[in-house]
């Protein structure tokens, strides 16, 4: 199945802003991120179709997922 | 030999012109920053007097940790009873202000009373003397070319708070200036029209020379420097500090986008179709390709280790505006249409140059678009209304006494604003829980005050979203009586004693695991108080009706926590 992957922030660095990427089915948001050697403890935020997420969410074919480090407030 | 540090309490009449030190009474010993000024104000400002009359007082008070170069910890808090809200109002900032007041000595700093002359002053204050000196040559100036003018005058080791012409001119949005470590007017206590009460006072700027000073005692040397160092390995280690150094706040312009929290348009959407171009990310390379002033990090407090601040340079390598910051790029640029930092970043300087707040400007220059005064994203329009703010003129006065007046004149109904404070660049329809803090706290639109952004929570859920409030409310009321930056917040979470032994070990003192809860709601008690007394009621802790009934873009989202159980949040602290 076909995700869209976005990152933000130091994740860009040496990856990109937004891929598709095709993976199998009941894959995990820290599945996608591990493909991407994302460490699990790096990650601050996650989004599936724009909407908070756990790691361990089970995407759906189509989804989005934004990845974020560790933010704070300004 | 140095004398002993004395910490004492200094009062300054302003129209007497007469300044006497006082020792600390037993009730004020344990506070500091924004927990002491809820205390001062609630003993001794009538909490229904006029907040641009000699009845109100102004109060400048370092936190309780200032003094000792722990990273982020040098805070100066301000506080008075607020020409915006009518209510208890704190603002704090970083630069170097705050850690001059505790090297002299001064626990609190009390400006009370009103001249009946209009002329105004510049007050110099050290150890050995105190001099009142008539500003005349300064008045009118913008704080860019004050600032260099006074230390010329009064020696370059010299802290510095000051007034823009905006505070002279009393406008809501007017803050106090204060200089970075580089000595640049940069850090503002800019929310609430804390540098209007100090233009009521007549003083364009305070002098704070601490020489002949010292650093605070500490009672416990040996565990000071054990909690210090758990505390600045926290820091360090803390990945949120990383990202802070390498993007700035403006880390959160893409996180608040995809949440569909990014105010833009005069909070219309939540989502900007430039947010790229307006990012952290494109600031970040734009810096590091500009090369000269520019920087992606730089620390606005001595000591810091985390290094938020930035200083954003042009094409020409030649310094815009520093810092640049998240607020600020939202406020100003997706708020308002703009999508290029550049522009932003010559706003920024201009209002800072003014001395005011750029958040409730950059509010009030969006309720001016949707009034019709500027059309989105005409940045030349922008600069234009933002001299006419400089010059006084009856429309930048309308615009300079903020978003909610602006609203009123201009016959808008949507104004982002809470208590008459207009709200930090965060949607409270699509971040909820911030939301909350916006509608209950004293301290009106303000994210400073318990932002949620963070909380692992749906932030579209209405659900729990009082209870994230609350923690973070009574954890910035904690961290703000410290002199803690929001930023330390995150080394603080991950040395879970270092407050605790920061304290006891400076003070002598036996405090428990819950001290920074303690201090938290100590404070908030004592501000609720304050609003209590001036006249405050629950209807006062309410969203704008707007925002609960127009749906937000991208996710349709309307701010829908319950009244009932955001008028419960703090009722075991009253």
């Amino acid at each position: 199945m076909e995700i869209t992957v976005r990152l933000y922030l130091t994740f860009r660095t040496g990856r990109f802003r937004t891929e598709t990427c095709e993976c199998p089915a009941g894959v995990t948001a820290a599945g996608v991120a591990r493909r991407f050697a994302i460490r699990d403890a790096d990650i601050g935020m996650v989004l599936v179709n724009n909407r908070q997420a756990e790691l361990e969410q089970e995407l759906l074919p189509g989804d989005t997922l934004s990845l974020f480090p560790v933010v704070g407030g300004g | 030999m140095a004398a002993d540090y004395d910490l004492k309490v200094w009062r300054v009449n302003v129209r007497t012109q007469t300044v006497t030190k006082e020792s600390v009474p037993a009730s004020w010993e344990r506070l500091g920053g924004r927990g002491l000024l809820a205390r001062i104000l609630l003993d001794e400002a009538e909490p229904t007097c006029e907040p641009l009359g000699p009845k109100n007082k102004l109060v400048f008070a370092p936190g309780l940790l200032v003094g000792h170069m722990l990273s982020a910890s040098d805070r100066l808090s301000v506080g008075a009873k607020s020409p915006l809200s009518g209510g208890f109002r704190e603002s704090n900032s970083g630069g170097s202000t705050g850690l001059h007041m505790t090297s002299m000595g001064i626990k609190a700093l009390i400006l009370e009373d009103r001249p009946s002359d209009p002329a105004f002053w510049t007050l110099y204050l050290s150890l050995r003397e105190v001099r009142w000196k008539r500003a005349d040559d300064l008045v009118g100036m913008g704080v860019y070319e004050a600032a260099p003018r006074l230390l010329a005058e009064y020696g370059n080791k010299v802290a510095i708070s000051l007034l823009g012409p905006g505070g002279e001119n009393q406008l809501g949005t007017a803050g106090i200036q204060n200089l970075d470590k580089e000595r640049i007017p940069g850090r503002i206590n800019a929310r609430g029209g804390l540098g209007a009460v100090m233009g009521s006072k007549r003083l364009k700027a305070i002098v704070f020379d601490d020489e002949g000073g010292q650093k605070p005692p500490i009672k416990d040397p040996e565990g000071f420097k054990r909690a210090q160092k758990a505390y600045t390995q926290a820091v360090l280690a803390h990945p949120v500090s990383h990202t802070y150094r390498d993007y700035g706040t403006a880390a959160n312009v893409l996180v608040c986008d995809a949440l569909g929290a990014l105010p833009t348009r005069n909070f219309s959407s939540g989502s900007f179709e430039q947010a790229e171009s307006v990012s952290g990310e494109h600031m970040r390379d734009l810096l590091l390709k500009r090369g000269g002033d520019s920087n992606t990090s730089h620390a606005c407090m001595a000591g810091c280790t985390i290094r938020c601040s930035n200083i954003f340079g042009g094409d020409d390598g030649r310094t815009i505006v520093s810092p640049l910051e998240y607020e600020t790029i939202g406020l100003l640029g997706p708020n308002l249409g703009i999508a290029d930092l550049d522009v932003i970043g010559r706003m920024n300087w201009q209002i800072n140059d003014i001395g005011l707040d750029t958040i409730d400007v950059g509010a009030a220059l969006g309720v001016a678009c949707d009034a019709g005064l500027m059309q989105w994203g005409d940045s030349e329009r922008a600069m234009e209304l933002i001299a006419e703010i400089r010059r006084n003129t009856p429309v930048g006065r309308i615009l300079g006494m903020g978003a909610t007046m602006a609203g009123k004149v201009l016959g808008i109904e949507r104004v982002p604003a809470t208590k008459g404070i207009a709200m930090s660049a965060y949607d409270p329809r699509a971040i909820k829980g911030t939301g909350v803090t916006f509608a209950t706290s004293t301290q009106g639109g303000d994210h400073t005050s318990g932002l949620t952004l963070r909380v692992k929570i749906d932030h579209r859920d209405p659900k729990g979203q009082v209870a994230a409030s609350r923690t973070a409310q009574i954890n910035i009321a904690g961290y703000d009586t410290l002199g803690a930056c929001i930023m330390s917040g995150f080394g603080y979470a991950t040395s879970p004693n270092a407050v605790r032994d920061l304290l006891n070990a400076r003070y002598g003192w036996n405090m428990g695991d819950d001290v920074l809860q303690v201090l938290g709601k100590e404070t908030i008690r004592l501000e609720r108080e304050f609003n209590h007394r001036a006249g405050f009621t629950k209807a006062h802790d309410r969203m704008p009706e707007w925002m609960t009934r127009e749906a937000l873009p991208p996710y349709d989202v309307v701010f829908d926590v319950p009244q009932d159980e955001m008028d419960d949040i703090f009722s075991d602290l009253d």
